[in-house]
C-alpha cells in the first residue's frame, strides 16, 4: 500500500489521474525535434497552397491567356502587373493555377496510396503474421508474387487498356503500394506476437480478431505511420515517373510530375521558370515529408522510452 | 598501500528527463588480494560506480571525486593512459559474455588479441597463453576450443571464456558485474567457484557487483551495501550478514527466503527501489526506513565507522537496528 | 485429499523447429518439451514447479493454461479433458485459469491504460456488465492489490517494475479463477520488491482458496510459498514431494544437487555446508541423451542408466522420484542438506 503513498500525496482528491499516453509522449518529442517542425510546418504550406490556391488565381487553370500565346519567352514571364505571377506555361496558361491544381493531384496520389498501405499492407500483414502458419505461407506468398510483377510494366498495361483517368491511377498505384507495408507490418507482428501481454490475452479467452485489433494494431502504428510519411513522397515520384512518361492524368489536368515534363520540353525555350515552379514545390515537399518522417521515427522510437 | 582508493567519487548523467545522481559521494578502498561485494537492487548506482572507477562512463556521463589505483590518480585520465591501466592492470567481466565477445571472430584470435595488443606478444605465443588460460578456468579439451566462435558455447562457457579473457595480462583487480545473473543456479554454483579459485590462484583483488545476497556469502571477504548511490553499511561479511547495522541490510535479509530456514511470513520492505532523477533529500532510504525520523529526512548521515572496521551510515541508533 | 482441481495426466509437448538449411518441404526437427508429466493441483493449494532454464516447466505451465497444445496425455478440469472442449468452450474457461507472467512490463500492452488491462479478462467473460459495474470491480481489485483506483488512466509505463506485478495480478484475479499459474512471477523484481509480490500471492490464496502453480528457478522462494514441489530436468519430472519433505529429504541425485547449488544468505550456513559442485551444464533438448536425462551429469551413474528411462516410483506418502538408484549412495552424500 505504501508503493503508492507518494502518488497519494499528491493527490488531494480522488479523481482519476490522467495518464500520459506513449502517444502523448510521442507528440510531445515530435514538437521539441525542430527539422521535424519546420518540415510539417512546410507541408502545411503546400497543402494551403493546394486548396486555397485555385481561389485566389486570376486565371483559371485550363484559360489560354491569347496575348502572351506566341510570344510566351518574353510576355509569358511571371509578373505582377498581368496576373500571371509564376508566369505562363507554353500555351500561355497560367502557371500559378496549373501549380496548384497539379499539387492537388500530386498529394492525393501521395496521400490515397499511402492510405491504402496503411489501411490494406497493416491489416493483411497483422493477420498473416498473428496466424502464422500456412495461411501466413499462402498470404505472403501472395504478396511475393506480386512484387515479383513489374509493376510499371501492369500499370502502363491498367492505363493503355483501360484509359488513362484518375481512377485507374489510383488503382494501379493501390495495388502496388500495400505490399511493403504488408512485409513489415508481417514482421513487427512476429515479434509482438510473442510478447506476454499478447500471451495473456489468449490465455484469457479474448477472441483473435479482437487482439489483433486491441494488441496487435496499436503497437504496429508507431512502424507504420513512420513507414507511411516516407511512403507519401515514393508514391508522389512514382505519379511523376508515369505522367513523366506522358501517361498520367490527362490534360487539360495536370500534376507535378507533367509539369516538370512539360517544362523540362521548353528548357531551351528561355522559358526555365517552367520547369523550376513546379520543380521547387517537388523538391520542397518531398523534404518536408522525409524531415516529418525522420521526426516521427525518433518520436516514436521504443528504445526512447 | 591500498590497492584502490576510492574517495567522494560521484557520477552523474545529463538525460533529457533531468539529472541522473547514480552515485553519491562513495569512497571505499580494497587492498591487494582482497575480495569486496558490492550489493544493491537496481537504481543502487552500483554499475555505474564500477564503470566511474574505470572510466567507461557513457557519453553523458561525468565523474568526480578520486580514484587512485596503486597510489596513481586515475579518475578522469586521457582515454590512452586509461585504456593501457584498463588492459594490464583492471579487468572487468560483464553480465552477458555476449556483448564483449566479437561473434564473427575465434575465440583464440579475439584471447591473442588482447595480448598481442598489450604485451606484444607474437601470435604463436599469445595462442599458446589463451590454450593455457582457457586450461586454467577448466574448459575442457582446451586448445581446440580455440578454433570456435563464441556462439558455439554454452552460457556458463562464455562466461568461462570472459575470465580467462580478463585474467590473461595477470590483473591485479578484476570487477565482475553481476556475473552470474543470466545463468542457471547449478552453472552459477560453478562459476562463483572459479572465482574463489582465480583469486586464489592468481592473488587478483576481486570486486563482485550483485544483488544476490545469497552468492557473496560464500565468496567475499568483505560486503558493501548501496541504496540510492550512496553507501548505507560496509564491513566483513560475516559482521554484514550475522550483526547488521543498518536497517536497510536488515530489511533485506529478511526478505528473501531461506532454505535452511522456514519461515512463516517474509518481512517486506514497503515501496519500491529509488528514482535517481528524483532522489528524497538527506538519506535515499528514510521513504522506506522503519526507523525514519526527521533528521533522516534532512541530511544525509555521514559514514561512520565503528566495531572493527565497520562502517555505517544512518541516524538511527545502531542497538535500534534488530 | 481432497479432489483435484486440476489433473495434468501424462503429458507430453513436441515443438516443430524449423532445421538449418532445410528445404521448405523437409520434415521439421522434434523438440521435446515436456514429456510424460502428471501433476495434479488442489483448490487452496500451492504447487511450485522448479528446474533449470530448457526444463520444460514454462511450456508444461502452458499446456495447463491451454496456450500450447499438448501433443499426448490429458489435461483434466474437474474431470473434463480440456483438449475435448469446442474452441468457445475452451474460451469461456479461460475464466477459470489465469496466468501471471515473468516480465512485469512486457504483460502489459502500453497502448492501453491500467484500467483497460485489468478490465479486459472481465469484459471479455461477462460483456454484458455495465460501463460502472466494471468500473467498480477494477477500482476494487486495484485496491485489493494495493494500487489506488484513482490510477486507472495511468499507462504501464509510468508504474515501477513491482507496481506492473501488482497490476498482473489484478488482471489476473479480476474473474475470480479458481487456479493462477505464475510463471517466475518474481525473479524479475528487485530483492526488497520479491517479498511484496509474494506475500500478496500468499493473502490472496487464503482468501480465496486459490490454486496456485508456482513456477521459478529460485528455489528457495518456491519453497517457501508451495505445499507441494515438483522438479523438473530437460522436460521429465524427475522427483515430487510435499515442500518439507523435498527439501529435507530429496531422493533424485538432481534434486539433491539442486538444493546443495542454492546460496544461502548467511556467511556461516554457508561454511558448515558441504556444497558438491554439479558439473556440466543441460545437454540440447534437440538430442537428449538416452535412457535418464541426468545421467550426462549425475554424481551416481549406472551403465544402466543409459539403456532405459527410470520408471517414476512412489517412495512414500505423495513423494515420487525418478530414479531407480535413489536409495543408494544417498548417505554418502546427504550431507548436503
Amino acid at each position: 500500500m505504501l508503493a503508492t503513498k507518494a502518488i497519494a500525496d499528491d493527490l488531494a482528491g480522488a479523481a482519476p489521474i490522467k495518464g500520459r499516453s506513449l502517444w502523448a509522449d510521442a507528440r510531445a518529442r515530435f514538437f521539441r525535434n525542430k527539422a521535424a517542425v519546420a518540415g510539417l510546418f512546410v507541408l502545411v504550406c503546400v497543402a494551403a497552397f493546394a486548396l486555397f490556391g485555385p481561389l485566389i488565381a486570376t486565371w483559371n487553370y485550363e484559360d489560354i491567356d491569347w496575348t502572351v500565346l506566341g510570344n510566351v519567352a518574353e510576355a509569358g514571364r511571371p509578373s505582377l502587373e498581368n496576373g500571371h505571377w509564376f508566369g505562363t506555361d507554353a500555351l500561355g496558361r497560367d502557371l500559378f493555377a496549373r501549380t496548384a491544381q497539379g499539387t492537388q493531384v500530386s498529394l492525393m496520389v501521395g496521400i490515397v496510396g499511402a492510405l491504402i498501405s496503411v489501411i490494406v499492407g497493416t491489416f493483411y500483414g497483422a493477420v498473416a503474421g498473428y496466424f502464422g502458419g500456412r495461411i501466413d505461407g499462402v498470404m505472403m506468398r501472395v504478396v511475393d508474387v506480386l512484387m515479383s510483377i513489374p509493376y510499371m510494366f501492369v500499370l502502363i498495361l491498367l492505363l493503355v487498356v483501360f484509359g488513362r483517368s484518375m481512377l485507374m491511377l489510383f488503382i494501379g498505384i493501390g495495388l502496388v503500394s500495400w505490399l511493403d507495408m504488408a512485409r513489415i507490418a508481417r514482421g513487427q507482428t512476429l515479434t509482438l506476437r510473442n510478447k506476454e501481454f499478447v500471451e495473456a490475452a489468449v490465455a484469457t479467452g479474448v477472441g483473435p480478431f479482437t487482439i489483433i485489433r486491441r494488441h496487435i494494431v496499436p503497437n504496429l502504428l508507431g512502424v507504420v505511420i513512420v513507414y507511411a510519411t516516407l511512403l507519401v513522397p515514393s508514391m508522389i515520384i512514382y505519379e511523376s515517373f508515369i505522367s513523366f512518361l506522358g501517361l498520367g492524368v490527362q490534360e487539360p489536368l495536370t500534376s507535378w510530375g507533367a509539369l516538370i515534363n512539360d517544362g523540362a520540353a521548353e528548357m531551351n525555350n528561355g522559358t526555365l521558370w517552367m520547369l523550376l515552379v513546379p520543380l521547387f514545390f517537388f523538391v520542397i515537399t518531398l523534404f518536408g515529408f522525409f524531415f516529418v518522417g525522420d521526426g516521427l521515427r525518433d518520436a516514436l522510437d521504443p528504445k526512447d522510452r | 598501500m591500498a590497492l584502490l582508493d576510492v574517495t567522494d567519487l560521484s557520477v552523474s548523467f545529463d538525460t533529457p528527463d533531468g539529472q541522473v545522481h547514480a552515485v553519491n559521494g562513495m569512497s571505499l578502498t580494497l587492498d591487494p588480494g582482497d575480495s569486496l561485494a558490492i550489493v544493491g537492487e537496481s537504481g543502487s548506482g552500483k554499475t555505474q560506480l564500477a564503470f566511474g572507477i574505470l572510466g567507461l562512463l557513457a557519453k553523458n556521463g561525468t565523474s568526480r571525486g578520486s580514484v587512485k589505483f596503486n597510489g596513481q590518480e586515475i579518475l578522469n585520465l586521457p582515454e590512452a593512459q586509461l585504456n593501457k591501466i584498463r588492459a594490464n592492470e583492471i579487468a572487468m567481466i560483464f553480465q552477458d559474455p555476449m556483448t564483449s565477445l566479437n561473434p564473427y571472430m575465434r575465440v583464440g584470435e579475439q584471447m591473442a588479441e588482447v595480448l598481442m595488443l598489450h604485451q606484444g606478444t607474437s601470435k604463436r605465443d599469445a595462442l599458446e597463453d589463451s590454450a593455457k588460460m582457457l586450461d586454467a578456468v577448466r574448459i575442457p579439451d582446451a586448445r581446440s576450443r580455440l578454433r570456435m566462435y563464441p556462439h558455439e558455447f554454452s552460457g556458463g562457457m562464455r562466461q568461462r571464456i570472459m575470465a580467462a579473457m580478463a585474467l590473461l595480462c595477470r590483473p591485479k583487480l578484476l570487477i565482475a558485474d553481476e556475473p552470474t545473473t543470466a545463468l542457471d543456479v547449478t552453472v552459477q554454483n560453478q562459476i562463483m567457484e572459479l572465482m574463489a579459485d582465480i583469486q586464489r590462484d592468481f592473488g587478483t583483488a576481486l570486486i563482485l557487483i550483485t544483488h544476490d545476497l545469497g552468492i557473496v556469502a560464500g565468496t567475499c571477504a568483505e560486503t558493501l551495501v548501496m541504496y540510492g548511490g550512496q553507501v548505507m553499511e560496509h564491513g566483513t561479511t560475516d559482521d554484514v550478514f550475522e550483526a547488521p547495522s543498518h536497517p536497510y541490510t536488515l530489511g533485506l535479509l529478511k526478505a528473501v527466503p531461506r532454505l535452511d530456514v522456514p519461515q512463516d511470513a517474509l518481512q517486506t520492505i514497503p515501496g519500491d527501489p529509488p528514482d535517481l532523477t528524483a532522489l528524497p533529500p538527506g538519506c535515499p532510504f528514510s521513504p522506506r526506513c522503519p526507523l525514519s525520523h526527521a533528521p533522516c529526512t534532512r541530511t544525509m548521515p555521514p559514514l561512520e565507522a565503528f566495531g572493527s572496521g565497520r562502517f555505517r551510515a544512518c541516524h538511527a541508533p545502531r542497538e535500534d537496528v534488530v | 485429499m481432497s479432489a483435484p482441481l486440476l489433473d495434468v495426466d501424462n503429458v507430453s509437448v513436441i515443438f516443430n523447429v524449423t532445421r538449418q538449411g532445410a528445404w521448405p518441404w523437409t520434415p521439421p526437427g522434434k523438440l521435446q518439451a515436456v514429456k510424460d508429466a502428471t501433476i495434479a493441483l488442489e483448490p487452496g493449494k500451492t504447487l511450485g514447479l522448479v528446474g533449470e532454464s530448457g526444463s520444460g516447466k514454462s511450456t508444461l505451465a502452458r499446456a495447463i493454461v491451454g496456450t500450447v497444445q499438448a501433443s499426448a496425455g490429458r489435461v483434466l478440469w474437474r474431470g473434463e479433458d480440456l483438449r475435448a472442449m469446442s474452441p468457445a468452450r475452451q474460451r469461456a474457461h479461460g475464466r477459470h485459469v489465469q496466468m501471471i507472467f515473468q516480465d512485469p512490463l512486457a504483460a502489459l500492452n502500453p497502448r492501453m491504460t491500467v484500467g483497460q488491462v485489468v478490465a479486459e479478462p472481465l469484459t471479455t467473460h461477462y460483456p454484458d456488465l455495465s460501463k460502472s459495474e466494471v468500473r467498480e470491480r477494477v477500482g476494487q481489485m486495484m485496491e485489493r492489490v494495493g494500487l489506488l483506483p484513482a490510477l486507472v488512466n495511468r499507462y504501464p509505463h509510468e508504474f515501477s517494475g513491482g507496481q506492473c506485478q501488482r497490476i498482473g495480478i489484478a488482471r489476473a484475479l479480476i474473474t475470480e479463477p479458481e487456479l493462477v499459474v505464475c510463471d517466475e512471477p518474481v525473479s524479475a523484481l528487485d530483492v526488497s520488491v520479491q517479498a511484496q509480490v509474494v506475500n500478496l500471492l500468499q493473502d490472496l490464496q487464503r482468501e480465496r482458496d486459490l490454486s496456485l502453480l508456482f513456477i521459478a528457478h529460485d528455489l528457495s522462494v518456491v519453497r517457501h510459498i508451495s505445499h507441494k514441489i515438483a522438479v523438473m530436468y530437460l522436460g521429465r519430472i524427475v522427483e515430487s514431494a510435499a515442500a518439507a519433505d523435498l527439501i529435507a529429504n530429496p531422493r533424485h541425485p538432481y534434486t539433491r544437487a539442486l538444493i546443495a547449488s542454492v546460496p544461502i544468505p548467511s556467511p556461516k550456513a554457508e561454511r558448515a555446508r558441504h556444497r558438491p559442485v554439479l558439473e556440466g551444464e543441460l545437454p540440447s533438448p534437440l538430442a537428449p541423451p538416452s535412457g535418464c536425462v541426468f545421467r550426462t551429469r549425475c554424481p551416481i551413474v549406472r551403465p544402466a542408466c543409459a539403456e532405459r528411462v527410470p520408471p517414476v516410483e512412489h517412495v512414500g506418502p505423495d513423494q515420487v522420484v525418478a530414479c531407480p538408484y535413489h536409495g543408494q549412495d544417498a548417505e554418502a552424500e546427504s550431507s548436503t542438506a
